[in-house]
């Protein structure tokens, strides 16, 4: 009796899995139609709502806290004046980088904004407007784990240790740029480089200011083990798919405000000066 | 005597009809879950692709068949969950055998360590085992997430025993006493056996916590099945296939060892 029981539940467990995996299908073509540009945009629930509902993560100094517990950064300053030029106040979602794609395509907020680059494999998800910055990655080296090691062939070997934060591209780079080299993820930048104050790691990769801001801090335990920058990536806002309305408007914004210098002004103030400093310290 | 006339009694081997009602119930409740699934999914207008995954648990290359990366991260959580079993019954059968001696600074410790171990998060004493304690004692990050579990889940364990001991009748221990045997001895032969008996299935749902909540080892860098899930979302972002079968696998392990222990109990059953 006890096995025609067990029988039948697995009988019906299975039906059930065949079930919700041919409901799937008809789903997918539904969600293809949906995608037709008759459907109203983005845009327009943008501005009926009144807010722009903004996705980022802590990276310094593209968004961080200060003392009062308020949003500053690069970042900040790009959402809050696209929010401005659109006529809408600005809602800033914070979200763990590693989930920030899903958490956008399940609608948590409109558009990331948050120093996310272009890679083809998040642009399968995810439409991305032209480029509003460039961002380079650097590697930050421990002194007495790797001191005086200056070629990338010095870290690329098994006995090498490198600290990343998950979901960044600083992770796909690491895995292209050292392949031999032995990667740990971590979910945030600060127990990346807690591991490497602890002598655990050799090095973090990640986007710069950070190595040299940190190489500067702690000038006795750290340092910069290469002159220049191993990548130049483009930095784009990015949102869900389907929508060229938002897009253009979105694309058409980063043209108007470089033109005008605002955005190249904003760059310099958060990445090569030191004048905010003191409101998060 | 024509055959339409014989009444055959009725078959012992029909269903009854409340197990048909039954069987009903429950195909309605799942459809009901699954219409919920699917009205939900394509609300969110979620582009499925279960087409992708089985690279992830294995594929047959031409050098032959091949794990795929979650089956790698299930071994690196078998190893850490298996080495912490281990330590979790030792940590709780010690704990609970301190917290019954003469001895009060024994007392003492084991119930220090019992209160502070169960009333903070085991988030934050795997942050700072690995983060402040292992550099110090230059413990490796897999070590450190083994014994922060077995830490954390021995507190737990002890309790389990300190009640499948005190639950032995005290006849028991009496006829222990009246033997001549010393402790040693009579926990050996007498009181253990018993206990063990008892604390059986509260164990088990111990170990299969201690199995679920091992996926928290992922946050410090550990390779384990859920770090690897995380990893393999934070490239492919293929969020919810991946979730759905990393739970799948965490399901099927904690079903298998609650059915081994259940045959265990029928064997030894008192």
């Amino acid at each position: 009796m006890k096995l025609v029981r067990l029988a039948t539940l697995t009988c019906l467990s299975c039906l059930l899995a065949l079930i919700i995996g041919c409901s799937q299908q008809p789903v997918q073509q539904k969600a293809g139609e949906k995608a037709a540009p008759a459907k109203t945009s983005q845009l327009d629930t943008i501005l009926k709502r009144g807010v722009i509902k903004v996705g980022f993560d802590t990276f310094k100094p593209w968004a961080m806290k200060n003392k009062n517990g308020e949003y500053i950064g690069f970042e900040i300053d790009v959402a809050k004046k696209l929010a401005e030029d659109m006529g809408v106040q600005v809602e800033f979602v914070p979200t763990k980088w590693s989930g920030i794609i899903p958490a956008l395509l399940t609608g948590k907020f409109d558009i990331i904004i948050g120093g996310m680059s272009i890679t083809p494999q998040r642009n399968l998800k995810v439409n991305f407007s032209i480029p509003y910055e460039f961002s380079g990655m650097s590697v930050v080296a421990s002194k007495k784990l790797a001191g005086g090691r200056t070629m990338a062939s010095e870290f690329n070997n098994p006995a090498t240790t490198v600290a990343v934060r998950l979901g960044t591209t600083a992770a796909e780079v690491t895995k292209n740029f050292l392949p031999k080299a032995k990667i740990l993820f971590f979910d945030e930048e600060s127990q990346t480089i807690q591991e490497l104050l602890n002598e655990r790691v050799h090095a973090v990769v990640a986007s710069n200011p950070l190595p040299m801001n940190l190489a500067k801090e702690y000038p006795d335990q750290l340092f910069l083990p290469f002159k220049e920058d191993f990548t130049r990536e483009p930095i784009s806002f990015a949102v869900k798919k389907g929508d060229p309305d938002f897009l253009n408007w979105l694309n058409n914004w980063v043209l108007y405000t470089s033109s005008k210098g605002w955005l190249q002004n904003r760059y310099e103030y958060w990445f090569y000066t030191n004048e905010w400093e003191n409101q998060i310290q | 005597m024509p055959i339409d006339q014989i009444v055959k009694p009725p078959s012992p081997s029909r269903i009854p009809a409340s197990v048909l009602i039954d069987t009903a119930k429950y195909i309605a409740v799942m459809a009901a879950v699954a219409i919920l699934l699917s009205i939900g999914t394509q609300r969110l207008g979620y582009n499925w692709q279960w087409y992708r995954i089985p690279q992830y648990l294995g594929q047959f290359t031409d050098e032959g068949f091949r794990w795929g990366l979650l089956m790698q991260g299930l071994g690196v959580t078998f190893q850490i969950t298996s080495i912490s079993l281990l330590l979790m019954l030792m940590i709780g059968l010690g704990t609970a055998l301190m917290r019954m001696t003469n001895s009060w600074a024994a007392r003492g410790v084991a119930r220090c360590y019992m209160e502070i171990i169960r009333n903070t998060p085991l988030l934050i004493q795997i942050f700072f085992i690995y983060f402040v304690l292992a550099p110090i004692l230059g413990v490796s990050g897999f070590w450190s997430a083994i014994i922060a579990l077995s830490l954390f889940e021995g507190a737990y364990a002890s309790e389990i025993f300190r009640a499948g001991i005190t639950s032995i009748n005290k006849g028991q221990w009496e006829a222990a006493k009246s033997l001549g045997m010393s402790s040693a001895p009579m926990y050996r032969h007498i009181i253990l056996p018993q206990a063990i008996r008892r604390v059986l299935p509260p164990l088990t749902s111990q170990a299969v916590s201690l199995i679920k909540d091992s996926a928290l080892v992922s946050t410090v860098a550990i390779l384990d099945l859920t770090q690897q899930g995380r990893m393999i979302d934070a490239e492919t972002f293929l969020t919810f296939e991946i979730w759905f079968t990393v739970a799948a696998i965490y399901l099927v392990i904690t079903l298998i060892l609650s059915g081994i222990v259940r045959i265990l109990e029928q064997r030894f059953s008192i």
